[in-house]
């Protein structure tokens, strides 16, 4: 992708290629004739390619850090234990991919084949693409603008052999930006199942997230549900619950039913995600390790929402004998 | 959205010309007329260096990471900064999702203008803290910000160059996460400016302390000094038995500045009186001096005061 001049008045603008700005870009005359305006030809492109992927699943969030990488993996892994079921997770958080280090799968290489770009596979039927996998040291920063950050995804979308998945889990950066659009205008066509948008119980959280709910509504995105995050942390001495991220306003169960949302589940903090991250191993294995000394916190909770001629996701929060796990069902149409 | 006026079509006071005006352009322009005729014409250049002019020490708060505290840390400095007798400024540039109205419960204020442009928002009787944020922009709050980046740059050139600072101590410039088109934007836009550096705020786990490396490198390649690193959310002190959990991990921050060669500004622990105060408006320094964040922030914001000092006014 090259590079647009700072005051580039966008290429789908009736200034484009005739404004003062546009004075020396490379793409002036493509705008000019108004190419710029013309549908993209790899929506189409993507459309043909999408044909293999069943279900697809934007995981959103106005706010930063709420959980969404931490989430999506979640989701991915759960979604997987069918070994019948085939996932791919692609991050398409081009700053700050964190996708590679919370699967343990830092430092592995994407491979070019016949069909496309090779993901990385964490299990057989688990397979990720992420740009941390494209970077060859992990202080690299990615110091794109826009234009660069959507030829990117375009790449991602297009030129991924993802072959026939079950589930595509997109992982997205916090806002409502470039990233944000360019997922849902390559994929439009595509059709995408819906979004699952993540926020925390705190006010500041929320506010953002309400943006986020308003992006979805403007770009006609179906969202399936809300999960609340870091809701509550159990302390592991004394077993008493304190809310770190006090939900002043009513946090998500109040939003939710003010704009007539699902809120499929709440999540409790817990200090062992953190920690596993750090692990090679990966996530999966160290989770196994942590059976059975886990805080007593048996917190089930589930949100099902059934109107009865589309596709739903019902994520169940639980811990299994003190196991903090994330267990989603799918319901097919009959 | 519109734009709140347009400084070429309004009037400007004599007094407003002659402290924008380069004293050797004034020298060239004889009577009232003239001079207001020549700036007018040059009020583009102008008008940047009459806004920022007035403003001592400038200070960008990033993250490679989001969701760390940057907003938090921004607030809090400034306040902390303002009971040290000084005035500030907060320009919230964060386009997606301007936090900081909020945190000041000043969300639903009108953006004025004036003679030299937009007037910040005062978040005191005082007028000892200013703000500039989209927030004041939007029609309703629930209102989204679906911009790509060339939309974004050109309204952070104009929350730089046309709004009416003043006189300032210190301008907290608060950014959304990543190393992207808003960052590159406040960069160049405050280069002339010469800002004092970065305060680099991390959590401590390693998926944060990942993303904030890129952000240092970012620092790096722009030529931004780093002031130094934060590690926010540093450990929680359960209320009920006093036992410290490092619910995010910990020591990330810390050895995040000693790899990179940056100083270790500080940890800030997790207090859901801190989150609760920021939720309903309150000034944390003020009313919670007993809390376990208090030493911690006041600690960082007297190493800005000595790293940057402002002599008296």
């Amino acid at each position: 992708m090259e590079e647009v001049p700072h005051d580039c008045p966008g290429v789908g603008s009736a200034q484009a290629g005739r404004g003062a700005s546009c004075q020396g870009c490379p793409n002036q005359g493509l705008c000019a004739s108004g190419a710029g305006a013309a549908p993209d030809p790899a929506i189409e492109e993507i459309k043909e390619k999408m044909k293999t992927v069943k279900h697809k699943i934007l995981v959103l969030s106005g706010k930063g850090g709420v959980g969404k990488s931490t989430f999506s993996a979640h989701l991915a892994h759960g979604l997987a234990e069918d070994e019948n079921t085939q996932v791919a997770l692609l991050d398409i958080d081009i700053c700050g991919p964190s996708i590679p280090k919370i699967m343990g799968l830092e430092g592995e290489q994407v491979h070019q084949s016949g069909s496309g770009w090779s993901p990385v596979f964490l299990e057989d039927n688990l397979g990720v693409m992420s740009v941390g996998f494209l970077l060859s040291s992990p202080d690299d920063a990615v110091i794109w603008r826009g234009p660069k950050k959507n030829g990117m995804i375009k790449q991602f979308l297009r030129d991924v052999d993802w072959g026939e998945v079950d589930y595509l889990i997109v992982d997205t950066p916090p806002g409502t930006s470039d990233e944000h659009l360019s997922a849902v205008q390559y994929l439009a066509a595509a059709h995408i199942d819906g979004a699952v948008i993540i926020t925390t119980p705190q006010e500041v959280s929320l506010q953002d997230v309400r943006k986020e709910i308003s992006f979805c509504h403007k770009v006609k995105l179906p969202i399936i549900g809300v999960v609340e995050n870091m809701s509550g942390f159990i302390c592991p001495k004394c077993q008493k619950e304190t809310q770190i991220f006090p939900p002043t306003t009513g946090g998500a169960e109040v939003m939710c039913h003010d704009l007539k949302i699902p809120l499929l589940g709440k999540v409790p903090l817990d200090p062992r995600i953190g920690i596993r991250f750090r692990l090679k191993a990966g996530y999966r294995i160290s989770l196994e390790a942590s059976r059975g000394r886990c805080p007593a916190c048996p917190v089930y909770r589930e949100s099902r929402r059934s109107p009865p001629c589309t596709r739903l996701l019902s994520v169940r929060v639980a811990t299994k004998d003190s196991l903090f796990w994330l267990k989603p069902r799918i319901h097919q149409p009959l | 959205m519109e734009a709140a006026g347009d400084f070429r079509s309004g009037t400007m006071s004599t007094k407003l010309l002659q402290r924008c005006i380069h004293p050797l352009d004034y020298k060239r322009n004889t009577g009232e007329k003239n001079l207001k005729k020549f700036v007018m014409i040059r009020a583009d250049l102008l008008q940047e260096p009459g806004n920022l002019a007035g403003v001592r020490h400038i200070i960008l708060v990033l993250s490679g990471k989001g969701g760390v505290g940057k907003s938090t840390i921004s607030t809090e400095l400034a306040l902390a900064l303002r009971h040290a007798g000084k005035k500030v400024g907060i320009l919230d540039v964060d386009l997606c999702g301007p936090s900081i109205p909020r945190m000041l419960q000043v969300q639903g204020k009108a953006v004025h203008q004036c003679d030299s442009g937009w007037v910040p928002v005062f978040v005191d009787q005082e007028q000892s803290i200013s703000l500039m944020s989209v927030g004041f922009l939007l029609e309703k709050p629930d209102e989204a910000v679906v911009w790509r980046g060339p939309k974004k740059n050109a309204l952070i050139k104009q929350f730089v160059s046309d709004v009416a600072w003043g006189q300032l101590d210190y301008l907290v410039v608060d950014t959304p996460p990543g190393t992207s088109d808003e960052h590159m934007a406040v960069v160049d836009t405050l280069r002339p400016y010469s800002p004092l550096g970065a305060l680099v705020v991390t959590t401590p786990q390693a998926v944060s302390v990942g993303d904030v490396r890129r952000e240092l490198t970012f620092c790096k390649k722009v030529g931004l000094r780093v002031i130094g690193v934060v590690e926010n959310m540093s450990g929680f002190v359960c209320p009920h038995c006093a036992e410290c959990t490092n619910v995010f991990s910990r020591g990330g921050g810390e050895e995040l500045a000693r790899h990179a060669g940056v100083p270790f500004l500080g940890s800030v622990p997790l207090d859901p009186e801190l989150t609760r105060s920021l939720e309903e408006g309150r000034d944390f320094i003020q009313g919670f001096p007993e809390s376990p964040a208090f030493p911690a922030l006041s600690c960082i914001a007297q190493k800005i005061l000595n790293e940057a000092p402002v002599g008296l006014s």
